[in-house]
Protein backbone atom coordinates (compact mmCIF):
# COMPACT_ATOMS: atom_id res chain seq x y z
CA UNK A 1 0.00 0.00 0.00
CA UNK A 2 2.90 2.34 1.22
CA UNK A 3 4.84 1.49 -1.94
CA UNK A 4 2.59 2.47 -4.69
CA UNK A 5 1.89 5.68 -2.75
CA UNK A 6 5.37 6.64 -2.69
CA UNK A 7 5.39 5.43 -6.25
CA UNK A 8 2.81 7.32 -7.19
CA UNK A 9 4.01 10.69 -5.91
CA UNK A 10 7.26 10.13 -7.42
CA UNK A 11 5.78 9.79 -10.87
CA UNK A 12 3.63 12.80 -10.31
CA UNK A 13 6.37 15.17 -12.09
CA UNK A 14 7.03 12.42 -14.74
CA UNK A 15 3.58 13.90 -16.36
CA UNK A 16 4.07 16.34 -18.96
CA UNK A 17 0.63 18.37 -17.38
CA UNK A 18 2.87 18.56 -13.70
CA UNK A 19 6.16 19.22 -15.31
CA UNK A 20 4.82 22.25 -17.71
CA UNK A 21 4.35 24.69 -15.09
CA UNK A 22 7.54 23.43 -12.78
CA UNK A 23 9.62 24.45 -16.36
CA UNK A 24 7.94 27.53 -16.76
CA UNK A 25 9.35 28.46 -13.83
CA UNK A 26 12.66 27.21 -13.64
CA UNK A 27 13.75 28.23 -17.10
CA UNK A 28 13.97 32.09 -16.61
CA UNK A 29 15.52 31.48 -13.51
CA UNK A 30 18.02 29.51 -15.01
CA UNK A 31 18.78 31.66 -17.66
CA UNK A 32 19.35 34.25 -15.68
CA UNK A 33 22.18 32.63 -13.81
CA UNK A 34 23.75 31.44 -17.62
CA UNK A 35 23.64 35.35 -18.37
CA UNK A 36 25.34 36.39 -14.99
CA UNK A 37 28.02 33.14 -15.38
CA UNK A 38 28.57 34.14 -18.68
CA UNK A 39 29.45 37.60 -18.09
CA UNK A 40 32.00 36.51 -15.33
CA UNK A 41 33.30 34.38 -16.95
CA UNK A 42 34.25 36.21 -20.01
CA UNK A 43 35.53 38.77 -17.89
CA UNK A 44 38.01 36.39 -16.18
CA UNK A 45 38.99 35.01 -19.71
CA UNK A 46 39.22 38.62 -21.34
CA UNK A 47 40.36 41.02 -18.12
CA UNK A 48 42.15 38.64 -15.38
CA UNK A 49 43.52 35.99 -17.25
CA UNK A 50 46.91 36.26 -18.34
CA UNK A 51 48.75 35.54 -21.89
CA UNK A 52 49.85 31.90 -22.13
CA UNK A 53 53.63 32.03 -22.00
CA UNK A 54 53.85 29.63 -24.99
CA UNK A 55 50.87 30.16 -27.23
CA UNK A 56 50.05 34.15 -26.48
CA UNK A 57 46.64 35.38 -27.27
CA UNK A 58 45.27 32.84 -29.07
CA UNK A 59 44.62 30.12 -26.07
CA UNK A 60 42.12 32.10 -24.65
CA UNK A 61 39.35 30.12 -27.00
CA UNK A 62 40.09 27.62 -24.32
CA UNK A 63 37.31 29.71 -22.51
CA UNK A 64 34.55 29.05 -24.80
CA UNK A 65 36.03 25.97 -26.89
CA UNK A 66 36.44 23.34 -23.65
CA UNK A 67 33.22 24.32 -21.84
CA UNK A 68 31.34 23.82 -25.31
CA UNK A 69 33.43 20.20 -25.94
CA UNK A 70 32.37 19.39 -22.26
CA UNK A 71 28.94 20.20 -22.83
CA UNK A 72 28.27 18.68 -25.61
CA UNK A 73 29.77 15.34 -24.64
CA UNK A 74 27.57 15.67 -21.53
CA UNK A 75 24.70 16.60 -22.63
CA UNK A 76 24.34 13.63 -25.35
CA UNK A 77 24.79 11.44 -22.04
CA UNK A 78 22.06 13.08 -20.70
CA UNK A 79 19.94 12.16 -23.49
CA UNK A 80 20.58 8.83 -23.75
CA UNK A 81 20.16 8.57 -19.84
CA UNK A 82 16.52 9.72 -20.62
CA UNK A 83 16.34 7.24 -23.37
CA UNK A 84 16.84 4.84 -21.43
CA UNK A 85 14.55 5.68 -18.67
CA UNK A 86 11.60 6.48 -21.12
CA UNK A 87 12.64 2.98 -22.83
CA UNK A 88 12.37 1.10 -19.35
CA UNK A 89 9.51 2.90 -18.05
CA UNK A 90 7.45 3.93 -20.93
CA UNK A 91 7.30 7.87 -19.03
CA UNK A 92 6.12 10.21 -21.78
CA UNK A 93 8.43 13.06 -20.52
CA UNK A 94 11.72 11.17 -20.90
CA UNK A 95 11.54 11.36 -24.95
CA UNK A 96 10.57 14.97 -25.24
CA UNK A 97 13.69 16.00 -22.33
CA UNK A 98 16.23 13.91 -25.38
CA UNK A 99 14.38 16.02 -27.92
CA UNK A 100 14.98 19.37 -26.04
CA UNK A 101 18.56 18.77 -25.29
CA UNK A 102 19.66 17.41 -28.54
CA UNK A 103 19.70 21.09 -30.41
CA UNK A 104 21.65 22.51 -27.94
CA UNK A 105 24.23 19.38 -28.00
CA UNK A 106 24.71 20.01 -31.59
CA UNK A 107 25.52 23.74 -30.99
CA UNK A 108 27.85 22.97 -28.59
CA UNK A 109 29.64 20.24 -30.64
CA UNK A 110 29.66 22.40 -33.58
CA UNK A 111 31.36 25.44 -31.62
CA UNK A 112 33.86 23.18 -29.94
CA UNK A 113 34.56 21.81 -33.62
CA UNK A 114 35.04 25.48 -35.01
CA UNK A 115 36.66 27.61 -32.19
CA UNK A 116 39.05 24.19 -32.43
CA UNK A 117 39.88 24.70 -36.09
CA UNK A 118 40.67 28.50 -35.71
CA UNK A 119 42.55 27.73 -32.55
CA UNK A 120 44.57 24.95 -34.51
CA UNK A 121 45.66 26.73 -37.58
CA UNK A 122 47.93 28.93 -35.51
CA UNK A 123 48.87 26.91 -33.01
CA UNK A 124 49.28 23.48 -35.06
CA UNK A 125 49.48 24.60 -38.40
CA UNK A 126 46.43 23.31 -39.29
CA UNK A 127 42.68 23.95 -39.45
CA UNK A 128 41.65 20.22 -39.43
CA UNK A 129 43.34 16.97 -38.95
CA UNK A 130 42.08 13.22 -39.22
CA UNK A 131 43.38 12.40 -35.88
CA UNK A 132 41.43 10.27 -32.86
CA UNK A 133 39.66 13.38 -31.09
CA UNK A 134 38.92 15.43 -33.99
CA UNK A 135 36.88 12.53 -35.95
CA UNK A 136 35.50 11.08 -32.93
CA UNK A 137 34.13 14.87 -31.99
CA UNK A 138 32.64 15.41 -35.66
CA UNK A 139 31.09 11.85 -35.62
CA UNK A 140 29.22 13.06 -32.30
CA UNK A 141 27.99 16.11 -34.72
CA UNK A 142 26.58 14.05 -37.05
CA UNK A 143 24.96 11.98 -34.23
CA UNK A 144 23.05 14.55 -33.22
CA UNK A 145 21.62 16.03 -36.52
CA UNK A 146 21.42 12.11 -37.39
CA UNK A 147 19.15 12.00 -34.06
CA UNK A 148 17.22 15.62 -34.84
CA UNK A 149 16.29 14.14 -38.25
CA UNK A 150 15.36 10.95 -37.36
CA UNK A 151 12.55 12.74 -34.82
CA UNK A 152 11.74 15.14 -36.89
CA UNK A 153 11.24 12.06 -40.07
CA UNK A 154 8.98 10.11 -37.99
CA UNK A 155 5.15 10.65 -37.44
CA UNK A 156 4.04 8.14 -35.22
CA UNK A 157 5.04 9.89 -31.46
CA UNK A 158 5.59 6.43 -29.95
CA UNK A 159 7.83 4.96 -32.60
CA UNK A 160 9.55 8.25 -32.95
CA UNK A 161 10.42 8.56 -29.09
CA UNK A 162 11.41 4.96 -29.83
CA UNK A 163 13.79 5.24 -32.78
CA UNK A 164 15.06 8.41 -30.62
CA UNK A 165 16.19 6.67 -27.64
CA UNK A 166 17.85 3.80 -29.38
CA UNK A 167 19.87 6.37 -31.66
CA UNK A 168 20.84 7.74 -28.51
CA UNK A 169 21.78 4.68 -26.62
CA UNK A 170 24.13 3.40 -29.44
CA UNK A 171 25.61 6.52 -29.98
CA UNK A 172 26.33 7.00 -26.21
CA UNK A 173 29.46 4.27 -26.64
CA UNK A 174 31.06 7.07 -28.53
CA UNK A 175 31.17 9.31 -25.62
CA UNK A 176 34.11 7.85 -24.23
CA UNK A 177 35.61 7.22 -26.86
CA UNK A 178 35.87 10.89 -27.59
CA UNK A 179 36.86 11.56 -24.15
CA UNK A 180 39.85 8.78 -23.53
CA UNK A 181 40.62 9.15 -27.28
CA UNK A 182 43.58 11.34 -26.12
CA UNK A 183 44.66 8.55 -24.29
CA UNK A 184 44.72 5.83 -26.03
CA UNK A 185 45.90 6.54 -29.13
CA UNK A 186 48.68 9.13 -30.10
CA UNK A 187 47.02 12.32 -31.48
CA UNK A 188 47.94 15.57 -32.40
CA UNK A 189 45.00 17.02 -29.89
CA UNK A 190 46.50 17.71 -26.53
CA UNK A 191 45.65 15.35 -23.31
CA UNK A 192 43.46 17.11 -20.54
CA UNK A 193 44.48 19.62 -19.28
CA UNK A 194 41.62 19.22 -16.18
CA UNK A 195 40.88 16.00 -15.07
CA UNK A 196 38.98 14.34 -12.03
CA UNK A 197 42.53 12.03 -11.45
CA UNK A 198 45.14 14.97 -11.13
CA UNK A 199 45.70 17.96 -10.31
CA UNK A 200 45.13 20.43 -13.16
CA UNK A 201 48.55 21.63 -15.27
CA UNK A 202 46.63 24.89 -15.99
CA UNK A 203 47.24 28.79 -13.89
CA UNK A 204 44.47 28.89 -11.53
CA UNK A 205 43.26 32.16 -12.59
CA UNK A 206 42.68 30.44 -16.52
CA UNK A 207 41.25 27.46 -14.80
CA UNK A 208 38.89 29.39 -12.94
CA UNK A 209 37.55 31.44 -16.03
CA UNK A 210 37.10 28.39 -17.67
CA UNK A 211 35.22 26.30 -15.00
CA UNK A 212 33.07 29.61 -14.73
CA UNK A 213 32.32 29.50 -18.24
CA UNK A 214 31.36 25.83 -17.91
CA UNK A 215 28.84 26.42 -15.03
CA UNK A 216 27.47 28.86 -17.86
CA UNK A 217 27.19 26.56 -20.21
CA UNK A 218 25.29 23.86 -17.88
CA UNK A 219 22.86 26.71 -16.79
CA UNK A 220 22.13 27.74 -20.23
CA UNK A 221 21.68 24.33 -21.42
CA UNK A 222 19.07 23.61 -18.64
CA UNK A 223 17.28 26.70 -19.63
CA UNK A 224 17.36 26.31 -23.10
CA UNK A 225 16.00 22.84 -23.23
CA UNK A 226 13.16 23.94 -20.19
CA UNK A 227 12.11 26.40 -22.80
CA UNK A 228 11.92 24.11 -25.92
CA UNK A 229 10.32 20.76 -23.23
CA UNK A 230 7.57 23.20 -22.66
CA UNK A 231 7.63 23.85 -26.72
CA UNK A 232 7.31 19.77 -27.44
CA UNK A 233 4.84 19.18 -24.71
CA UNK A 234 2.23 21.75 -25.67
CA UNK A 235 2.86 20.74 -29.18
CA UNK A 236 2.43 16.42 -27.84
CA UNK A 237 -0.58 17.25 -26.00
CA UNK A 238 -2.20 19.67 -27.92
CA UNK A 239 -5.38 17.79 -28.12
CA UNK A 240 -5.52 17.86 -24.38
CA UNK A 241 -8.14 19.68 -22.35
CA UNK A 242 -5.32 21.35 -20.16
CA UNK A 243 -3.54 22.30 -23.50
CA UNK A 244 -6.29 24.31 -24.56
CA UNK A 245 -6.84 25.77 -21.26
CA UNK A 246 -2.78 27.02 -21.13
CA UNK A 247 -3.27 28.08 -24.97
CA UNK A 248 -6.90 29.96 -24.13
CA UNK A 249 -4.62 31.29 -20.78
CA UNK A 250 -1.87 32.87 -23.30
CA UNK A 251 -4.34 34.13 -26.22
CA UNK A 252 -2.93 31.91 -28.28
CA UNK A 253 -6.23 30.37 -29.56
CA UNK A 254 -8.96 32.68 -31.04
CA UNK B 1 9.80 -9.99 -13.15
CA UNK B 2 8.11 -7.06 -14.38
CA UNK B 3 7.83 -5.90 -17.82
CA UNK B 4 9.66 -2.97 -17.30
CA UNK B 5 12.78 -4.86 -15.76
CA UNK B 6 12.67 -7.12 -18.70
CA UNK B 7 13.28 -3.74 -20.78
CA UNK B 8 15.84 -2.68 -18.32
CA UNK B 9 17.60 -5.88 -18.53
CA UNK B 10 17.38 -5.78 -22.62
CA UNK B 11 19.04 -2.49 -22.62
CA UNK B 12 21.51 -2.98 -20.56
CA UNK B 13 22.40 -6.54 -22.21
CA UNK B 14 22.47 -4.71 -25.05
CA UNK B 15 24.50 -1.68 -24.57
CA UNK B 16 26.85 -4.28 -22.65
CA UNK B 17 27.33 -5.88 -26.00
CA UNK B 18 27.61 -2.58 -28.02
CA UNK B 19 30.59 -1.76 -26.14
CA UNK B 20 32.21 -5.30 -26.47
CA UNK B 21 31.41 -4.68 -30.28
CA UNK B 22 32.79 -1.35 -30.00
CA UNK B 23 35.58 -2.39 -28.20
CA UNK B 24 36.96 -5.22 -30.34
CA UNK B 25 36.66 -2.95 -33.10
CA UNK B 26 38.99 -0.42 -31.86
CA UNK B 27 41.34 -2.83 -30.84
CA UNK B 28 41.50 -4.40 -34.39
CA UNK B 29 42.28 -0.98 -35.90
CA UNK B 30 44.46 0.38 -33.41
CA UNK B 31 47.25 0.67 -35.36
CA UNK B 32 45.50 2.71 -38.09
CA UNK B 33 43.50 4.92 -35.10
CA UNK B 34 46.92 6.56 -34.10
CA UNK B 35 47.96 10.13 -35.53
CA UNK B 36 52.06 9.45 -35.51
CA UNK B 37 54.80 7.34 -34.84
CA UNK B 38 57.32 7.86 -32.58
CA UNK B 39 60.87 7.15 -33.41
CA UNK B 40 61.32 3.96 -31.18
CA UNK B 41 58.05 2.33 -33.37
CA UNK B 42 60.30 3.57 -36.24
CA UNK B 43 62.89 1.75 -35.14
CA UNK B 44 61.49 -1.63 -34.08
CA UNK B 45 59.97 -1.91 -37.51
CA UNK B 46 56.18 -1.13 -36.05
CA UNK B 47 55.20 1.97 -38.40
CA UNK B 48 54.15 1.24 -42.35
CA UNK B 49 57.75 3.28 -43.63
CA UNK B 50 56.59 2.05 -47.11
CA UNK B 51 54.03 4.48 -47.18
CA UNK B 52 53.47 8.32 -46.65
CA UNK B 53 53.36 8.25 -42.77
CA UNK B 54 53.85 10.70 -39.62
CA UNK B 55 56.07 10.49 -36.89
CA UNK B 56 55.64 12.78 -33.75
CA UNK B 57 58.31 13.93 -30.94
CA UNK B 58 60.15 16.25 -29.12
CA UNK B 59 61.94 18.51 -31.90
CA UNK B 60 65.93 18.02 -30.33
CA UNK B 61 67.33 20.63 -28.88
CA UNK B 62 69.95 21.89 -31.10
CA UNK B 63 69.04 19.81 -33.71
CA UNK B 64 67.38 23.07 -36.05
CA UNK B 65 69.81 23.86 -39.16
CA UNK B 66 69.08 25.85 -41.76
CA UNK B 67 70.31 25.34 -45.42
CA UNK B 68 68.82 28.02 -48.29
CA UNK B 69 64.99 26.66 -47.75
CA UNK B 70 65.50 23.64 -46.41
CA UNK B 71 65.50 22.91 -42.59
CA UNK B 72 66.65 20.10 -41.43
CA UNK B 73 66.05 18.75 -37.56
CA UNK B 74 65.59 15.48 -35.55
CA UNK B 75 62.30 14.38 -34.07
CA UNK B 76 63.10 12.25 -30.63
CA UNK B 77 61.36 10.43 -28.09
CA UNK B 78 64.72 10.47 -25.75
CA UNK B 79 65.35 7.07 -26.65
CA UNK B 80 65.54 7.24 -30.40
CA UNK B 81 65.60 9.89 -32.89
CA UNK B 82 64.87 10.29 -36.28
CA UNK B 83 66.30 13.14 -38.83
CA UNK B 84 64.09 14.73 -40.60
CA UNK B 85 64.83 17.48 -43.71
CA UNK B 86 61.79 19.54 -44.95
CA UNK B 87 60.98 22.73 -47.08
CA UNK B 88 57.94 24.77 -46.28
CA UNK B 89 56.22 27.22 -43.67
CA UNK B 90 56.32 26.08 -40.24
CA UNK B 91 54.00 26.58 -37.53
CA UNK B 92 54.92 29.55 -34.95
CA UNK B 93 55.30 26.97 -32.27
CA UNK B 94 57.70 25.44 -33.94
CA UNK B 95 60.76 25.07 -31.62
CA UNK B 96 63.15 22.99 -30.22
CA UNK B 97 62.43 20.97 -27.48
CA UNK B 98 58.61 21.10 -27.92
CA UNK B 99 56.43 18.77 -29.52
CA UNK B 100 56.14 18.08 -33.24
CA UNK B 101 54.13 15.89 -35.69
CA UNK B 102 55.65 15.53 -39.32
CA UNK B 103 53.91 14.00 -41.92
CA UNK B 104 56.20 12.85 -45.16
CA UNK B 105 58.58 9.61 -46.12
CA UNK B 106 61.58 7.37 -44.48
CA UNK B 107 64.42 7.22 -47.14
CA UNK B 108 66.42 4.64 -47.48
CA UNK B 109 69.43 6.87 -45.90
CA UNK B 110 67.18 7.16 -43.04
CA UNK B 111 66.54 10.51 -43.68
CA UNK B 112 62.53 11.35 -43.32
CA UNK B 113 61.36 13.59 -45.93
CA UNK B 114 58.64 16.26 -44.12
CA UNK B 115 55.68 16.98 -46.56
CA UNK B 116 54.27 18.75 -43.52
CA UNK B 117 55.22 20.32 -39.85
CA UNK B 118 52.89 20.41 -37.45
CA UNK B 119 53.49 21.85 -33.96
CA UNK B 120 51.98 19.36 -31.08
CA UNK B 121 51.16 21.57 -28.07
CA UNK B 122 51.11 19.92 -24.49
CA UNK B 123 48.07 20.52 -22.00
CA UNK B 124 50.09 23.10 -19.94
CA UNK B 125 48.65 26.34 -19.66
CA UNK B 126 50.65 29.21 -17.58
CA UNK B 127 51.41 32.54 -17.86
CA UNK B 128 55.29 33.79 -18.91
CA UNK B 129 56.12 34.58 -15.55
CA UNK B 130 55.56 30.82 -14.25
CA UNK B 131 57.07 29.48 -17.25
CA UNK B 132 60.03 31.84 -16.53
CA UNK B 133 60.52 30.97 -12.88
CA UNK B 134 60.12 27.04 -14.12
CA UNK B 135 62.96 27.86 -16.65
CA UNK B 136 64.93 29.89 -14.07
CA UNK B 137 64.70 26.71 -11.23
CA UNK B 138 65.86 24.34 -14.08
CA UNK B 139 68.74 26.01 -14.35
CA UNK B 140 69.32 26.45 -10.80
CA UNK B 141 69.17 23.06 -10.63
CA UNK B 142 71.52 21.99 -13.64
CA UNK B 143 74.00 24.25 -11.88
CA UNK B 144 73.53 22.23 -8.71
CA UNK B 145 74.17 18.97 -10.04
CA UNK B 146 77.16 20.27 -12.00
Amino acid sequence: MNSTESRFNLFHYAAPQAFYPIAGKLAPLFAAIALLLTLAGLWIGFFQAPTDAVQGEVYRVIFIHVPAAWMSMFVFLVMAFWSAVGLTLNTRLSALMAQALAPTGAMFCFVALWTGALWGRPTWGAYWVWDARLTSQLLLLFLYLGYMALVAAIDDPRRRDKAGAILCLVGAVNVPIIYFSVKWWNTLHQGASVSLTKAPSMASIMLSGMLVMALAAWAYTIAVALYRVRVLILERERHTDWVRGELANIGEVH
Amino acid sequence: MKARHKRLGLILGGLVLLIGATALVLSAFKDNLVFFHTPTEVAEGKAPTGRTFRIGGMVEAGSIKREGVLVHFAVTDTARSINVVYQGPLPDLFKEGKGAVVQGKLGDDGVFTASEVLAKHDENYMPPEAQHAIDQAQKTAQTVQQ
